[in-house]
């Protein structure tokens, strides 16, 4: 069993390597570039191919067109790179192309605090671009989840031919401690269906496949269309209004209907709690260290931390709520994710926010002395 | 038999086009497909390449791995399959409003990092697709539907800029000098390295009727052609005689080392990551 002490930054670039990544394009943006570094110095090694490109837009492009070529691909950014993404992260929903989007995450609006640790980019991973689609995004809590999520992020992307984002945050990009680099065993790894029909009669959006069509490679044999358009299942524009909503029914449905299998959640000390936090990434560290102060006090919180953000854990979520006081949501924004969660919670019990959106972590403190309020409130 | 060739690299079930009447665009197109043609290149194994706009719908109709992509960005998406699979050939076809404009930047990227991609851009002066707005291309004093007083702005000369962001072959053609068009397009297409052709040509609906050349094609084809220079003439002639000039003809056939040879000759190591071969 090898083990290292690494960064996350760092052991996303490892992982995407396990994961099968073979094709990076990026553009530096602090805080994420020690993603593009570590790929630059480690995919030549493996065969795989970095390029550094004249900004975000243009690198999420390269990716997509790497992507449709075979091959597993990533770009890494923060927030202003992120915004520049949307183009093309609406794209890859659209033309149902894999691939892994990581945004680590920092202070906002605008250029805001490039190195200062954020969650504010929560609704814009979820609503950023125009259009109605799903996404998926998930959350990493430390280094070793930053190295296996990372696998999941790939193999979801290719499961369900779509982008997936991963968002993680300046504290875990930069912390260095503990990665135990799972045996090879342990890792499953998914590849996007290829088609089976000869290339005459394939078509790249083929419903009769099942809601994720079969997707062949550019330079395959296969000769076909792919179009930000709105389009029919042969990858040809179309404005019929039927087609249309057949194919924005198909997008939703195609992660909504799996969703049971893309959220990925965790409990500490859930089982007795009273009182539950919501966290996710870099706070969720936080969260843990609060759950332990409050539980020597005789206080039983407990925590839900999230891992899939999007889909969200509302149905996980709703349950957990018929059995609380209270729920508190600490993350590092201005409560982004709280309406999310009351629908969720639907006024079962209360739900209060601990926010911090001035580029400092939520403390444990912090989320204690939120702990005191609803001691009142009760 | 000059247009049958163009024709068996069609998706004829997608006609008619968008494309209005007296649009030149299609007889670019079969100058392209008749240049990839004589190189042989094999369908599934060319991609091709668009942006948005009017030359952004050509992919659509054309038999090959055909990719049409967001305002501008051809030449990024270009990028990551040419470098991705370089055994493809890649070409991207372009509007002036999408590769002088929203893509600008990665025109010039493109040309100096020399991926060996060939662009080619559909120049009508002019935003057709949205109705006949300016574009980087429109000519100082003349008419669109965002410039009614006559367009305030100087015109970018494209491949002065191209060539001098670095690109080892660069042309223009028009759509009146077919036979000529062919030839720079096929020797574009020759080129290891990125390679980029500027091809003139009209759009009566919305630049010919709002300049006083009417939406009569034939009408804005003599305007081309009374306009037009050749390379070697306008050496001879000074700026104020090239004024409303077009001149045609190769202004760059240079070598340069081609960036994913390089990255595979100098970076790359032998890998888990698959290498692409034509059969896989």
């Amino acid at each position: 069993m090898k083990e290292l002490v690494i960064s996350g930054n760092e052991a996303i670039a490892y992982g995407a390597i396990r994961a099968g990544c073979c094709f990076f394009a990026g553009y530096p943006i602090t805080p994420s570039s020690e993603v593009a570094e570590e790929l630059s110095l480690k995919l030549p090694e493996v065969g795989g191919r970095f390029i550094q490109m004249e900004d975000e837009i243009a690198s999420l492009a390269a990716v997509i067109g790497a992507s449709i070529t075979g091959k597993k691909a990533m770009t890494a950014t923060s927030g202003p790179g992120f915004s520049l993404m949307q183009e093309h992260i609406g794209f890859a929903a659209m033309g149902e192309i894999p691939c892994v989007i990581v945004n680590v995450q920092r202070g906002g609006p605008s250029t805001g605090l490039p190195t200062h640790p954020s969650q504010g980019d929560v609704m814009q991973a979820r609503w950023g671009t125009h259009g109605d689609h799903e996404i998926i995004a998930l959350s990493p809590s430390s280094s070793q989840e930053c190295y296996t999520l990372i696998i999941e992020a790939f193999n979801l992307s290719e499961e369900y031919r779509t982008p997936v984002i991963f968002l993680t945050d300046e504290v875990i990009a930069h912390l260095r401690e503990k990665l135990v680099l799972p045996d090879s065993k342990s890792i499953n790894v998914v590849t996007r269906k290829k088609p089976d029909v000869p290339p005459e009669n394939y078509k790249p959006f083929d419903t009769s496949f099942g809601k994720v069509p079969p997707l062949a490679d550019f330079g395959s044999g296969y000769k076909f269309h792919i179009t930000g358009l709105t389009h029919d299942e042969t990858g040809f524009p179309t404005d019929d209004s039927k087609k249309t909503a057949v194919l924005l029914k198909r997008l939703q449905d195609k992660i909504i209907d799996n969703r049971d299998k893309i959220v990925r959640t965790d409990n500490f000390m859930l089982d007795d709690a009273e009182l539950t936090i919501i966290a996710y990434g870099a706070v969720a560290r936080a969260a843990k260290e609060a759950v332990l102060a409050a539980r020597e006090r005789g206080i039983k919180l407990g925590l839900f931390r999230l891992i899939t953000i999007w889909p969200f854990a509302d149905k996980e979520i709703a349950e957990i709520s018929k059995r609380m006081k209270a729920i508190i949501i600490a993350e590092m924004n201005m409560g982004q994710l709280r309406t999310t969660v009351e629908s969720a919670v639907k006024g079962r019990c209360n739900v209060l926010t601990v926010g911090r959106a001035d580029g400092e972590i939520v403390t444990p403190s912090n989320i204690l002395e939120k702990v005191k309020e609803v001691g009142i409130v009760h | 038999m000059y247009t049958e060739i163009a024709k068996s690299y069609l998706r004829k079930e997608k006609f008619p086009s968008v494309w209005c009447p007296g649009c030149g665009h299609g007889l670019i197109l079969a100058s392209i497909l008749r240049a990839i043609h004589k190189k042989g290149w094999k369908k599934e194994e060319t991609v091709m390449v668009s942006g948005i706009g009017c030359a952004g719908r050509i992919p659509g109709y054309v038999d090959f791995c055909t990719l049409h992509t967001t305002h501008g960005r051809a030449l990024a998406f270009a990028t990551g399959i040419k470098f991705a699979r370089p055994e493809l050939n890649v070409i991207a076809v372009m509007g002036d409003g999408d590769a002088a404009a929203i893509g600008g930047n990665h025109l010039i990227h493109a040309a100096r990092r020399n991926i060996n991609i060939t662009a080619i851009v559909f120049n009508n002066f002019i935003y057709g697709m949205t109705g006949g707005q300016k574009s980087p291309t429109t000519p100082r004093g003349f008419f669109s539907s965002t410039s009614p007083y006559g367009n305030a702005e100087p015109p970018f000369d494209l491949c002065n800029m191209v060539k001098g962001a670095g690109a080892v072959f660069v042309a223009r053609g028009t759509e009146y000098h077919l036979p000529a068009l062919d030839t720079i397009i096929y020797k574009a297409l020759s080129k290891n390295g990125f390679s980029f052709v500027d091809v003139i040509v009209m759009c009566p609906t919305s630049f010919g009727r709002k300049n006083k050349l009417s939406s009569d094609a034939t009408q804005n084809m003599e305007w081309i052609k009374s306009i037009s220079i050749p390379k070697k003439k306008a050496e001879g002639l000074s700026q104020e005689e090239l004024q409303g000039k077009i001149v045609i003809g190769i202004f760059a056939d240079s070598l340069r080392s081609e960036f994913v040879e390089y990255y595979e000759r100098e970076i790359l190591k032998e890998g888990k990551c698959p290498k692409n071969t034509k059969s896989d």
